[in-house]
C-alpha cells in the first residue's frame, strides 16, 4: 500500500515537473572575494533547495567595470543574463534601452511596497512597474575612530565639523595622523559628499547632487564644503596617494591614525581583525544629518522562455525573502533593505544603522550616495569626482573648483 | 586552369587575412568614427548629431591633461630612451669583454611587463617606503623626493619608469645597427688618424638613421598606448594628473558608460598616431621610387 502511494506520489512528480518546467537562473556579479563569494552562494544554496537551477556568472575586476563590459555584449548579441547586479541610476539607463523585465507579479505579491523605505523602492522601479531587487542598504556617511587614540587624547566623536577640525588640530600636535585616507578619486568623492552631507544638509544635498541645480553648485555653502576639504587635505598623512582603502583601515585600527570616512564596509576589516565595535573601534554619522545610502541590487532582464521567467521571479522573491536579506547582510557588513528583519544578531553599527535610516526615512533625509553611483549617472558623477579630486589633490581655490564643477557638470549632459 | 591558379595563388593567399584586416581593423575604425559623431552613452547608438563629443572633449580640463601629458611624456620619452641608449650601446661597443652578460642585464627590463614595472616603480618612489624613506634613514631628514604624490611632478615618474624598461631594448637596437656599419671604413678612418669620437659623430651614427627611425617608431607608438603603466604605477592619480588618452578613453567606455565620449577620444588619439606616421610613410615609398 506504502509502496503504491509513494509510486503515486513520484509519478506525479515527475508529470509536474514536466509540465512546469525547471526555474532557471543566470546570474552575473562581481561578488567574488570572500565575505561576498559566501554571501551569493547562500542565494545559490537557497535557489537550488527550491528546485531552482542556478548558472553563476561571476565576473571580477575594476569594481564592475569588466562586468558591464561583458553584459553589455550580452545584451548586444540578443542573450542577456537572467538578473544583473546593477545598482543606482544604472538600472534606468539599462531600462531606458529596452531591455529590462517587469517583475511588479512578485513585487506585489511579495508586498515589497510595504516592506522598503520608498526612497530606495524608487530605484527598483522604472516607469512605475518593478524591474529590479534590493540586496542591502550600504551606509556611506560613516565616521570610524579608534576608541583608545581618542580617549587617551580626550577627544569625544565629533558632532559638528569645527569639532571634528578642533579634535584634528589636537591629534596632529599629539603626533597621531587625524585622518587615515586613501587617494583615489571614489576615496576623495566619498569624503566629499559626507562634508557635504554636512554642511548643505539633506535639501542643499539632493538639490546639487540630485537635481544637479547649478545655483546650489555654485553656492557659497558648496565653497565652503571645498575649504573644508582643503583644511581636511592637511588632516591626512603625506603618504596617502593611490592607497587602498583597507590599508586606510588598518591605519586607524592599529592607533597610527584617528579617524577614516568611509561606507559601512570598513566595519568588515575591523570585524575580521577581532575588533569589537563601542569598544575597540567607534562608528558615528558623520556630522550633519542625513543617511546616505548605497544600496546594491539585481536588476532583471527580458528572457524568453517559461523556465527563465520562473527562474526570474524565483530569485526576486527570494531575495528581498526576509532569510536571505538577514544572512547575506550579516556577512557583508550592510543592513537589510527591508526594515521589518529582526536585527537581532547584528551589531551595535548596524543597529544605529538602521535606526537611523528609518528616521531619515521618515523626515526626507535617506539620500542616495553620489560617490558610489546612486545619485546620478556615470557621466555626471564621474565629472563631478574629476573636480573633487583634482581639487584636493592640488591648490585648487574653492572660488575655482565651484565655477569647475559648474562647468563640468555642464558638460557632461 | 593551372596557369590561372599560378597567377592567383598570392592573391588566394593573402585574402582571408586582408579581409581580416579590412573588417576588424578599417571596419571598426570606421564603426568608432561612426559612434563619434553620436550621443551614445551606454550602448551605442547610431543617429548622427554632429561634432557634440569633440566639442565636450576639448571643454574637458581631464581631457586638456591627458593630452598635455601625452606630449610631456612622449618627448621626454622618446628623446632619453634613445640617447641612453645609443650610450649605452656605444660604451658595449667597445669590444668589452663581459659584453654578452652586461647586454642581458640591460635588456632585461624589456622582459618584465609594465604592470610589473609599475608596481615596482610605485613602491620604490613612494615617499613612505622607497627612496625618500631610505635617504632619511641614513640621516638625511629633509631629504624630499616625493613626485610620485605630487600631481605637478607625477609625469615625470612615468617617464622614468618607462625609459628604465626600454632603454636596454633601444640600446639593442642600435647596438646592432653600430654592428651593421662597414668596419672597412671604420678601419680607413683609425688609419687617416681621426678621434674616436668624430668617427661616431661623423661617419657612424650618420650611416645608423634606418635604426633611428624605427627606434622612434617603435618608441612613439609605445608611447601613445601606455596604458598598463599609468594604471599600475599612478592610477591616474594624484587626481587625474598622470592620465593619458588611453587611461581617458578607458575611464569613458568602460566606468563611466559614456562610449561616445570614448569614441571621439579614441579618434583623436588614431590622429596623433596618423600625424606620426604618414610622413614616415610618405618617406618610406618615396625613397623606394628613388
Amino acid at each position: 500500500m506504502k509502496s503504491v502511494f509513494f509510486g503515486a506520489v513520484s509519478a506525479t512528480a515527475l508529470i509536474a515537473s514536466a509540465v512546469h518546467a525547471e526555474p532557471q537562473a543566470e546570474v552575473l556579479h562581481w561578488w567574488t572575494s570572500g565575505g561576498e563569494a559566501k554571501s551569493v552562494a547562500v542565494l545559490q544554496e537557497e535557489f537550488a533547495s527550491k528546485g531552482g537551477q542556478w548558472t553563476d556568472m561571476p565576473v571580477a575586476g575594476g569594481g564592475g567595470d569588466a562586468a558591464m563590459t561583458a553584459l553589455r555584449a550580452r545584451v548586444l548579441s540578443g542573450n542577456a543574463p537572467t538578473a544583473v547586479q546593477l545598482k543606482g541610476p544604472a538600472i534606468q539607463e539599462w531600462y531606458e534601452e529596452g531591455v529590462l523585465a517587469d517583475i511588479s507579479p512578485v513585487a506585489e505579491a511579495q508586498g515589497w511596497a510595504d516592506v522598503l523605505p520608498a526612497s530606495i523602492a524608487g530605484h527598483m522601479k522604472c516607469e512605475g512597474t518593478w524591474c529590479a531587487a534590493p540586496v542591502n542598504v550600504h551606509r556611506v556617511d560613516w565616521i570610524w575612530a579608534n576608541a583608545d587614540v581618542l580617549e587617551a587624547n580626550g577627544i569625544e566623536m565629533p558632532s559638528t565639523w569645527d569639532e571634528f577640525n578642533a579634535a584634528a588640530e589636537k591629534l596632529q600636535a599629539a603626533g597621531i595622523i587625524p585622518l587615515a585616507h586613501g587617494g583615489q578619486a571614489w576615496q576623495d568623492a566619498t569624503v566629499f559628499e559626507a562634508v557635504a552631507l554636512g554642511i548643505l544638509g539633506a535639501d542643499g544635498f539632493r538639490k546639487a547632487f540630485v537635481d544637479l541645480d547649478m545655483d546650489t553648485l555654485k553656492s557659497d555653502e558648496m565653497k565652503a564644503v571645498f575649504d573644508q576639504m582643503r583644511t581636511m587635505r592637511g588632516y591626512v598623512d603625506d603618504n596617502f596617494s593611490g592607497r587602498d582603502w583597507n590599508l586606510a583601515t588598518a591605519m586607524v585600527m592599529n592607533g597610527e591614525a584617528a579617524f577614516q570616512i568611509m561606507g559601512d564596509w570598513a566595519k568588515g576589516e575591523f570585524m575580521a581583525a577581532g575588533k569589537a565595535p563601542g569598544e575597540d573601534f567607534l562608528c558615528a554619522s558623520v556630522p550633519g544629518d542625513g543617511f546616505l545610502y548605497n544600496v546594491d541590487s539585481f536588476a532583471m532582464f527580458d528572457v524568453d522562455g517559461d523556465d527563465k521567467k520562473a527562474g526570474q521571479e524565483l530569485l526576486a522573491e527570494l531575495i528581498v525573502g526576509q532569510n536571505f536579506q538577514k544572512v547575506f547582510n550579516l556577512n557583508k557588513g550592510s543592513i537589510p533593505a527591508r526594515i521589518d528583519v529582526s536585527l537581532e544578531e547584528f551589531d551595535s553599527c548596524a543597529h544605529l544603522s538602521a535606526k537611523d535610516m528609518g528616521e531619515s526615512s521618515d523626515n526626507g533625509s535617506l539620500l542616495p550616495s553620489y560617490a558610489h553611483g546612486m545619485a546620478l549617472r556615470g557621466a555626471q558623477s564621474g565629472a563631478i569626482t574629476d573636480v573633487v579630486t583634482a581639487h584636493f589633490n592640488s591648490d585648487m581655490s574653492s572660488d575655482e573648483a565651484v565655477n569647475m564643477l559648474a562647468d563640468a557638470v555642464a558638460n557632461s549632459m | 586552369m593551372t596557369k590561372w591558379l599560378e597567377e592567383n595563388t598570392p592573391k588566394l593567399v593573402l585574402a582571408p587575412s586582408f579581409i581580416a584586416v579590412l573588417i576588424f581593423v578599417y571596419g571598426f575604425i570606421a564603426w568608432t568614427a561612426w559612434v563619434s559623431f553620436t550621443r551614445s552613452r551606454l550602448l551605442p547608438r547610431y543617429d548622427i548629431e554632429g561634432f557634440i563629443q569633440y566639442d565636450r572633449l576639448f571643454a574637458s580640463p581631464r581631457w586638456d591633461t591627458a593630452l598635455n601629458n601625452l606630449f610631456v611624456f612622449g618627448f621626454l620619452f622618446i628623446v632619453i630612451a634613445m640617447v641612453l641608449g645609443l650610450v649605452l650601446a656605444i660604451l658595449l661597443d667597445q669590444n668589452i669583454r663581459t659584453e654578452g652578460a652586461i647586454r642581458t642585464v640591460y635588456l632585461y627590463p624589456m622582459a618584465l611587463s609594465m604592470i610589473v614595472t609599475g608596481t615596482a616603480w610605485k613602491w620604490i618612489l613612494n615617499p613612505g617606503l622607497g627612496i625618500q624613506a631610505m635617504v632619511r634613514g641614513w640621516g638625511f631628514e629633509d631629504f624630499t623626493f616625493d613626485w610620485l604624490v605630487n600631481p605637478d611632478m607625477a609625469i615625470y615618474t612615468i617617464v622614468i619608469a618607462a625609459i628604465w624598461q626600454s632603454s636596454g631594448f633601444v640600446m639593442a637596437l642600435f647596438l646592432a645597427g653600430l654592428r651593421s656599419v662597414d668596419g672597412e671604413i671604420i678601419k680607413a678612418a683609425q688609419v687617416d688618424g681621426i678621434p674616436t669620437w668624430r668617427i661616431y659623430t661623423a661617419i657612424i651614427i650618420p650611416s645608423m638613421a634606418p635604426i633611428f627611425l624605427s627606434a622612434f617608431i617603435v618608441l612613439s607608438h609605445l608611447a601613445i598606448k601606455s596604458f598598463d603603466l599609468v594604471i599600475a604605477l599612478t592610477g591616474g592619480g594624484p587626481g587625474y594628473a598622470t592620465d593619458l588618452p588611453a587611461t581617458y578613453m578607458y575611464a569613458m567606455a568602460f566606468s563611466r558608460g559614456d562610449i561616445g565620449q570614448a569614441a571621439s577620444s579614441a579618434m583623436i588619439m588614431m590622429m596623433v598616431v596618423f600625424a606620426i606616421v604618414v610622413p614616415y610613410l610618405y618617406s618610406e615609398l618615396r625613397s623606394k621610387d628613388d
